[in-house]
């Protein structure tokens, strides 16, 4: 408690804004319309983008803006409007993708975020500087990233989850490490607008063929039921 | 000489107990005039409360033929927790006597034994709005209360005590600081205190017409001084909401000794900030449309998120030593 409030005003606004990306990946858990998951999740993608700005500023390591700025235009605008184009052009922008047992949902969803905090001691004992702390909360983001994979049913909000997850890997790499190395950082980006495009062909052949875009849907063996 | 200077702290907090009751139904009026501003009407004058008040306590009271005794003394029981929630909640003077005696978890006790008589109440004559009402606000506050409780606990745990006079000393010793949990408490406060108090999102304070009333509702068989007591512990409620809000998040300026200038200082700030506080309140208001009571439920898991996250992010950011 002390030691936080000795830090500085900036390190202090790097911790409040990691705690709202956590916030971000609650409130992805638990939005039911598509619309408003891809808008939760272009916020996250702000949010992650003047994190890991700020920590720039802070420990003085420029390249580190590069990843904001392409963070704030892949996350921020490329890939959210990407989905709602998609989503659009499916007719499922305004769909619902209602949770199941919202309540037992939540109480997991904190249940795993302690389970991060637990997990993540040890490792931010080895981190030095302001991001010890956030250790645990990107690990979190990963983990809350997954169970979205698991919880829901359609599948343009089962890759808002799989891009969580990977905001979440981002924000771990940014904590823990200061970034990953540039040519990494530059792949991995590319490999994310890729597989949002290549989603995008795998909903149409999803939908074409089961004529619904629940994966549900594909438990059932259709020649049989028929 | 000691027994003195204790004497004169409970003089002093009943006398701020005094100016709590007294100065409720101010704070509605001035949130009605806001919202008459924003909504191009001439408001009533800031008085109006008051006269209300006057006019209910001097009408004859008239009770259902199947009424009980519980529902004549169903309203002195609101009141009358109402009154003592309203001592426990430090208003411009911290360290009164009167704050010693109960924490914020009696003060959500308190505010959950006058909903549990309200509720008897309203379902005790047997009409239909009555037994409406009464569940409404159960569900409602059924959810409200942990989220409140969580508010307290992330405050708490901050401040090491669930104290509200420790916790605000904390908050002030603390200085200023971006903190991540007091952002969320801050937050879910709000949202608990906007559904606790049936502001609009939740429930319309100046509704009588409307299916989805809850408060209006279970006070419908109420006359006279009755309903004059329910309406000014409900005033009552959303001042101490209101006051909780200032004096826990933005306590600067509140008195620490009992010395005039001080006590002065702070009740002219704190006036201000409630007068904030209140235009903030009135515009919101103009800004939602009252939602679906199916909603409610959806509302108040954010505001029970938001303080569940508030005292994660205290356990996994801040309390490292």
């Amino acid at each position: 408690m002390n030691r936080y409030l000795e830090l500085q005003l900036v390190e202090q606004a790097i911790i409040t804004l990691a705690a709202m990306i956590l916030v971000t990946s609650f409130a992805l858990l638990g939005q039911s319309r598509v619309v408003a998951t891809i808008r939760t999740f272009a916020w996250q993608g702000w949010l992650l983008a003047l994190t890991t700005a700020l920590v720039a500023w802070d420990i003085g390591h420029p390249h580190l803006y590069l990843s904001a700025f392409l963070t704030a235009i892949l996350k921020g605008v490329l890939i959210p409007w990407l989905l709602t184009r998609q989503a659009r052009q499916l007719g499922i922008l305004r769909a619902v993708d209602s949770i199941v047992r919202p309540g037992i949902t939540l109480l997991i969803a904190g249940a795993l975020v302690v389970f991060c905090y637990g997990v993540a001691l040890p490792i931010g004992q080895l981190v030095e500087g302001v991001t010890r702390d956030v250790v645990a909360i990107s690990l979190a983001n990963v983990m809350l990233g997954m169970f979205m994979l698991v919880i829901r049913r359609t599948a343009v909000t089962q890759v808002v989850g799989f891009m969580a997850m990977e905001n979440g890997i981002f924000f771990a790499a940014v904590a823990a490490t200061q970034g990953m190395p540039m040519v990494v950082e530059l792949g991995v980006a590319f490999d994310v607008l890729v597989a949002v495009v290549l989603f995008g062909v795998i909903f149409f052949h999803i939908r074409d063929s089961i004529e619904s875009l629940d994966v549900d849907a594909l438990n059932r063996l259709s020649e049989v039921e028929k | 000489m000691v027994d003195l200077v204790n004497v004169l702290e409970w003089v002093f907090a009943l006398l701020q107990m005094a100016l709590f009751v007294v100065a409720a139904p101010l704070f509605t009026a001035w949130i009605k005039r806001v919202k008459c501003w924003l909504q191009n009407r001439r408001s009533p004058p800031l008085s109006q409360p008051y006269r209300d008040l006057r006019r209910l306590f001097s009408k004859q009271v008239l009770l259902a033929h199947t009424a009980s005794p519980l529902f004549r003394t169903a309203p002195y029981l609101v009141f009358g927790t109402t009154v003592i929630a309203a001592a426990v909640v430090p208003l411009i003077a911290l360290e009164l006597p009167t704050a010693r005696i109960a924490d914020a978890i009696v003060l959500v006790g308190l505010f959950g034994l006058g909903r549990f008589f309200l509720a008897l109440a309203g379902l005790d004559v047997g009409t239909t709005f009555g037994g409406m009402g009464a569940s409404r606000e159960m569900t409602v506050g059924a959810l409200a209360e942990p989220a409140m409780l969580m508010v307290i606990f992330a405050l708490a745990m901050g401040a090491a005590s669930t104290n509200l006079s420790t916790v605000i000393h904390s908050m002030l010793a603390q200085g200023l600081a971006l903190r991540p949990s007091l952002l969320f408490a801050f937050l879910a406060l709000l949202l608990v205190g906007i559904a606790e108090t049936g502001r609009v999102p939740v429930d319309n304070p100046a509704t009588h017409l409307e299916l989805t009333m809850i408060h209006e509702a279970m006070i419908l068989e109420y006359t006279g001084r009755q309903l004059a007591l329910m309406e000014w512990a409900a005033q009552l409620k959303l001042m101490i909401y209101g006051v909780l809000v200032c004096n826990l998040f933005f306590p600067w300026g509140i008195a620490q000794t009992l010395d005039p200038a001080s006590l002065l200082i702070a009740g002219g700030l704190l006036s201000v900030k409630l007068i904030i506080l209140g235009a903030v309140l009135a515009v919101a208001e103009g800004l939602v449309a009252k939602m679906r009571f199916f909603k409610v439920p959806v509302f108040l898991a954010v505001a029970f998120t938001l303080a569940l996250v508030g005292m994660l992010s205290f356990v996994m950011l801040e309390s490292a030593s």
